[in-house]
């Protein structure tokens, strides 16, 4: 309804879907067990996968290196727990592919204490120490992209970067790892915030949370450290404003241009929980050993945010917190854009933000696709003004290159609100999903071929 | 624990939960109050009006679908709403037969040959109308006086014509309010207008309920509001413009309003779905169009009533405003090219 958008900023379009965030927002984060087997697959972000350095057999400190980083975007992977390494081989993955990773076996009674390395001082380190670090640490987006997050950071030549956009906005229905992690992380973040805005040369910071997490913009206000630059500013609560582009179009009232990147208007965003692991593991030389999930949903029984060991099979995980027994889905991630599990044998890995566990009452199936009729809700919803309804039809007839030159079908981010609204049950996120991969996959054929 | 397999399924697995059928059947709920003062004003013959345009349409959708081998559609209630819309645009006596027969026209010629539910270019009850009037321009130009008494025990003799006769009819009120001001000059009350208290079609008499229908659905969230508003200011501003110029060759806009067909036009018929532009933009110049082309036939074209053609003409060019027209995409300084 863009007549009426007076008052606040925000970006076009976008939905509401219901929160549910009630039912988890107000649990501390708790510590989860130990599962005596981690399962830990060497590519747990974007890029190039960690080469393993341990040897089967091995026993392993919390927080030795296993892996170190496969490349400039790659990351290295530390033991979440001390143990003995049991085998390396090909791990279950949430995508359904097995693929090379590292079995861990805890020892029961150790004492968990963490290894430590040289910290890294905020004041003395230069831009690329910092960026350093932050690799050494395995650090990727913690948000659910699982993008290294030093790759992000580097600004490009001849840019610059004006503000550090922290995200806090969490707009992913049900989770609430990130305004857990504001409430009662603030010192790390600002810490983290430190950081960031000498590895960026940014001036200030600006850390944006919707208005369903008031409580966290108000302590993370009040607490705001002497001198640092930083504002908290609260947008109102829209699906999906925790998008950069959405973020950036609401905090700073700028569009990211199509195909471009945050940096291009000045601005770098990163995840506040994010932050708050740099800000807590910098300093210490360590690395990332365990992440805040949001374990919740209809058929979950104790739910709540836990701090859980990276590697933490999934079904050690429903087993602790107990689940229904007409137990349907279970998801990795929000409910937008999560991804449903097919197999429990999968592990938490740093990406992981929420896990969902839906019965058959809640799993909306759509039990009949009706033709598009036109209605133009998908067109009001997304938040790329792009057409979903005509790009829905154009992937039907597999004009796959047509949706990329003249519909922007590469810009869409797959946030699934088109799919949320439409009436017609019509798939329209998952054609989009397999046309950017056609898309791709021609294109670097095209490049193969005249490169031959 | 874990006994049971798990589904899999693709995100979003969140749904806002409001199908095709149930907006369709929304639509059908909204022209309830319209049709039920349709039969309260002109009786038992608009009641077997009414069943038979609508029955005929959800069985020529049924036996289409299963002569062409598919699985029927008629659940997802828009033959229903084809079917009824027809029926409330046509003169409360018209022979019962040629309303079967518009019927059958509009779901086969107007949606079927398109391709269904979701491809129609024009509006299917439109199409149905439009045939009518050019088959039976004599049927469908003859009025029938509103509230006569016994009207619901006896049926117009023209209501029960035989196919192929010529139908005689028993109580002819020379006109609606629209052909009288055209051809006689004299122009109804706004205030009877807008109750419903004249002749005309079955179901466009009553401005009020056709209103109140219109706000059901706009509360809904089912119905697009820049439509029935655009199509109305324009009519109005027009339609004004003429009256101030002169009064006495051109009716107040309050008439234009709420005589002939505009209100039902505007929220039921101009607010198909799927014959109407997607993005908001589009969506007010198809309104304005529809108005704009009301006013030039309804005071200068030779008939008294202008929404139906007007309808269709802006059925027609909705694809291209929708592609002239298409929002500017997010990081993008130009319109996107549409194919």
């Amino acid at each position: 309804m863009g007549l009426f958008n007076f008052g606040h900023k925000t970006f076009r379009h976008g939905i509401h879907p219901p929160e549910h965030k009630s039912e988890t927002n107000g649990l501390p984060i708790r510590q989860f067990a130990f599962a005596p087997l981690l399962v830990l697959p060497v590519s747990q972000h974007i890029g190039a996968p960690s080469k393993i350095i341990v040897r089967e057999g091995q026993e392993v400190m919390r927080g030795q290196l296993l892996a170190e980083a496969g490349g400039y975007v790659s990351v290295p992977l530390h033991a979440p727990v001390s143990g003995r390494v049991r085998k390396i081989a090909n791990v279950p993955t949430a995508k359904g592919e097995m693929s090379l990773g590292i079995y861990l076996e805890a020892f029961p009674a150790s004492g968990q204490e963490v290894l430590e390395r040289d910290g890294l001082d905020w004041q003395a380190a230069t831009p690329e120490e910092i960026l350093q670090g932050i690799q050494n640490a395995g650090i990727v987006g913690l948000g659910g992209a699982a993008f290294p997050t030093h790759v992000k950071l580097k600004v490009p030549e001849g840019k610059q970067c004006e503000v550090l956009l922290l995200n806090g906005i969490e707009c992913e229905p049900y989770l609430t790892t990130d305004h857990r992690v504001m409430l009662e992380q603030a010192d790390d973040i600002f810490m983290g915030i430190r950081y960031l805005l000498k590895a960026t040369g940014a001036q200030r910071a600006i850390i944006g949370i919707e208005a369903n997490k008031k409580d966290a913009a108000e302590h993370l206000s009040r607490n705001i450290p002497e001198g640092l630059p930083v504002t908290v500013e609260v947008v109102p609560v829209k699906y999906p404003q925790g998008s950069e582009k959405m973020l950036i179009t609401s905090v700073m009232g700028k569009e990211v241009p199509s195909g471009g990147l945050p940096i291009d208007v000045g601005a770098v965003v990163v995840n506040v929980a994010t932050t708050a692991e740099i800000g807590r593991l910098l300093p210490h030389g360590r690395g990332i050993q365990e992440r805040v999930v949001t374990i919740t949903g209809p058929g979950v029984k104790k739910k709540g945010n836990y701090l859980i060991p990276v590697g933490t099979p999934l079904r050690f995980v429903l087993e602790e917190v107990g689940v229904a027994d007409n137990l349907s889905e279970v998801y990795l991630g929000g409910p937008m854009m999560g991804m449903a599990v097919s197999n429990l044998d999968i592990s938490i890995t740093k990406g992981t933000s929420g896990i969902l566990a839906f019965t058959d009452n809640e799993v909306h199936r759509a039990d009949k696709v009706y033709p598009c009729i036109k209605c133009g809700a998908c067109v009001d919803a997304c938040p790329l003004s792009l057409n979903p309804s005509q790009m829905g039809i154009l992937a039907k007839f597999e004009a796959y290159d047509d949706m990329a030159a003249n519909h922007n079908l590469m810009d869409c981010f797959e946030c699934g609100s088109c799919s949320y609204v439409c009436p017609s049950n019509i798939p329209l996120v998952q054609y989009f999903r397999m046309s950017k991969a056609v898309v791709r996959k021609r294109a670097a054929a095209k490049k193969e071929a005249a490169n031959v | 624990m874990f006994k049971q397999t798990l589904n899999i399924s693709t995100s979003p697995h969140l749904k806002l939960g409001v199908s095709t059928d149930d907006i369709m059947r929304n639509v059908v709920w909204a022209m309830l109050p319209a049709s039920a003062f349709a039969v309260y004003a002109f009786g038992l013959s608009v009641f077997l009006l009414l069943v038979t345009s609508t029955a005929a349409a959800v069985l020529t959708e049924h036996l289409l679908c299963r002569w062409s081998g598919k699985e029927s559609t008629v659940s997802d209630w828009s033959a229903v709403i084809t079917g009824l819309l027809l029926g409330l645009t046509l003169p409360p006596a018209f022979p019962l037969w040629m309303a079967f027969v518009g019927s059958v026209i509009a779901v086969a010629l107007g949606k079927f040959a398109f391709g269904g539910l979701g491809y129609n270019t024009f509006n299917p009850a439109l199409v149905g109308r439009a045939v009518l009037q050019a088959a039976f321009p004599a049927a469908i130009t003859t009025w029938h006086p509103a509230f006569l008494e016994g009207r619901f025990t006896d049926i117009a003799s023209s209501t029960l014509a035989l196919p192929f006769m010529e139908p005689t009819y028993d109580a002819v009120s020379g006109a609606t309010p629209l052909s009288a001001f055209k051809f006689d000059g004299v122009a109804a009350d706004s205030a009877d207008l807008a109750l419903g208290l004249v002749s005309g079609s079955a179901g466009e008499t009553c401005a009020l309920l056709i209103v109140l229908g219109g706000i059901y659905l706009v509360a809904r969230n089912m119905m697009n509001w820049r439509i029935p508003v655009s199509i109305l200011l324009t009519v109005y501003v027009l339609s004004g413009i003429m009256h101030w110029v002169d009064a006495e060759a051109y009716p107040s806009p309050a008439f234009m309003l709420f005589s002939g067909g505009l209100m039902l036009g505007a929220v039921f018929m101009a607010t198909d779905m799927v014959a109407s532009p997607l993005t908001s933009k589009g969506v007010v110049v198809y309104g304005v169009l529809i108005g704009l082309l009301v006013v030039v036939i309804r005071l200068w074209g030779g008939l008294p009533e202008g929404v139906m053609y007007a309808i269709l003409l802006a059925n027609a060019v909705s694809p291209h405003i929708d592609s002239a027209l298409q929002n500017r995409v997010y990081g993008t300084v130009k319109k996107a090219k549409a194919a």
